[in-house]
């Protein structure tokens, strides 16, 4: 068998990142916000999709219990997502990107001060239910519908509100439901990836979902390039594989990483795929029309 | 005039910001399928006039009549989907957007799928997303744009992002198109093109013109009516003819010059 138990364990990390990286690329991408909060929606995602399969309803059997788990806990970063797009009704730019990272700041030391999942300790006793089949079909899915979303009015109007918001209000865009519904999509997503990482390492904490793990998603997005799917996937598979290409390097890993990062930004600000996709990505209904 | 009932009216209409004063107590109607034409000096309050009607800022005071029913507290966007349509002063496209997604996002708002409907890809998103690209490759092939359909819109030369923002607003199916200096910066070349553009659009779509414009040999022309601001004051209201022996308009306007632009 060619795939060890190393090698799927880096594939279902590479799809989780790819989910993230997608996730994120809807809000700081397409609609072009920027958003720093991306792990805490990861975090409420891996939270509530743990305590169901861990202390509401352990006794299920996986096959029902585990999509309940992930998309309860996509559902409950949805939920949460709902307030940040509240903000964003009012602020832009800049000052959202604090607000999300006031958000990231509440959510984690929330989770570090409720005993119920154990707080700062982290929650331990997870069990191991995302395979790479799950990942997949998860990954597949996410993938599917948020590419339908973008090539959809909805998409349309995410990207006007990025072009240029008061033309896009003055052309019939309801800019705020359109806010509304891609935090909600995109936050909800990040849950799913949270879900799955959840079930993938069996011990989450608090501090799994810091700061640091906001600016891995970034860096993937970035990296990749903004407004892109495909971005998105080559952006998670290059940061996946080169942090493991990388290990060999130790501390150096972290002083390596950073510098391809600064050289990328150099000879293609926009990533490797920013505004871009690839063909096969690219939903061509306009092909029968002319 | 004999018509019914105006297509908008504005009665003492109030717009300050902070302390200075924009709009001072302006009134004024426009008739359906009129060209009504708005000139006067920088800063006389004729953009932020647009911005009123078109629910960009709330007015301070005053009220405005769609069809006789108050539209002072609705959105930009629910204007614009009662049919108040408008260009801006420094030409405002989705500018990394295909010239089709700038013209389709204009259609959007007929668009009746659900989110649901978008991340599922049901079949009446699909049909409909069709229907959008018809009915936007048909607009674009008036406007002779179809060549270019795919390009992103920042790449159009000016004249032709021009004639892209006109099509953009005519997309919403507007009964009141605002146009905020149409032709700024052509030669006369190409504002001519405009007037035969805007003279057509009249005729093909029934639309009411509201006209912004610095160009006064252009707006004279091409509008049966105009206005006149001063300082956030309506000093004329009248035939083109009219507005052109007013003292008050030369006095404040074109001073001795009946020629002069501004």
């Amino acid at each position: 068998m060619i795939l060890n138990d190393y090698l799927i364990f880096i594939l279902i990390t590479l799809i989780i990142n790819a989910i993230l990286c997608l996730s994120l690329n809807l809000v700081n991408g397409y609609m072009g916000e920027f958003s720093v909060g991306h792990a805490a929606f990861m975090a409420l995602g891996a939270y509530s999709s743990a305590i169901i399969t861990v202390k509401i309803a352990p006794t299920l059997p996986p096959l029902f219990l585990f999509p309940m788990a992930v998309l309860i806990g996509g559902a409950t970063a949805a939920l949460a997502g709902i307030p940040l797009a509240f903000l964003s009704f009012k602020t832009r730019g800049d000052y959202l990107a604090i607000i999300t990272l006031a958000f990231l700041m509440i959510v984690k030391s929330g989770l570090e001060n409720i005993s119920y999942v154990g707080a700062s300790r982290g929650f331990l006793g997870i069990p191991h239910l995302t395979n790479l089949p799950w990942t997949l079909f998860w990954g597949v899915v996410c993938f599917l519908c948020l590419r339908n979303f973008i090539y959809s009015k909805w998409g349309r109007c995410i990207m006007a509100i990025r072009e240029d918001e008061i033309a896009a209000e003055a052309m019939g865009v309801a800019t705020r439901s359109a806010k509304m519904m891609t935090f909600m999509i995109s936050s909800f997503v990040a849950g799913v990836a949270g879900a799955l990482f959840a079930h993938q390492l069996q011990f989450i904490n608090p501090s799994s979902f810091d700061i640091l793990k906001s600016t891995d998603i970034l860096v993937m997005v970035y990296l990749g390039g903004v407004a892109s799917l495909s971005g998105s996937l080559a952006g998670a598979t290059i940061f996946t594989l080169l942090n493991q290409l990388l290990q060999p390097l130790g501390i150096w890993r972290m002083v390596v990483m950073p510098f391809l990062l600064v050289l990328l930004m150099l000879f293609r600000p926009r990533g490797i795929m920013g505004f871009r996709e690839w063909s096969w990505v690219k939903i061509h209904r306009d092909r029968s029309d002319h | 005039m004999n018509f019914p009932q105006p297509l908008l009216q504005a009665c003492h209409l109030h717009k300050n910001f902070g302390g200075q004063q924009s709009i001072i107590d302006l009134s004024f109607h426009i008739n359906e399928k009129e060209c009504l034409g708005i000139i006067g000096p920088n800063g006389a309050g004729k953009t932020t006039l647009f911005n009123l009607i078109t629910g960009m800022v709330p007015a301070s005071s005053g009220i405005i009549l769609w069809q006789g029913h108050p539209i002072e507290k609705k959105s930009g966007a629910q204007l614009a989907r009662l049919g108040i349509a408008r260009t801006f002063q420094n030409i405002r496209l989705f500018k990394q957007l295909s010239v089709l997604e700038n013209i389709q996002i204009a259609y959007d708002s007929q668009l009746t799928y659900s989110v649901l409907g978008s991340l599922f890809s049901f079949s009446q998103k699909n049909l409909q997303e069709k229907k959008s690209i018809a009915a936007a490759m048909d607009l674009l092939a008036m406007f002779e744009m179809t060549d270019v359909a795919h390009e992103p819109a920042s790449s159009l030369p000016y004249g032709f992002q021009r004639r892209l923002e006109i099509a953009r607003a005519l997309a919403l199916n507007p009964r009141l198109l605002l146009l905020d200096e149409p032709v700024a910066g052509m030669n006369s070349t190409e504002a001519a093109k405009i007037m035969e553009l805007l003279r057509w659009i009249q005729k093909e779509f029934s639309s009411t013109l509201l006209i912004i414009e610095h160009h006064l040999p252009f707006i004279m022309e091409l509008c049966n009516r105009l206005l006149v601001l001063n300082f956030g004051s309506l000093i004329a209201d009248g035939a083109p003819s009219q507005i052109k022996t007013n003292p008050a308009v030369i006095s404040a306007y074109l001073g001795n010059d009946n020629d002069s632009e501004e």
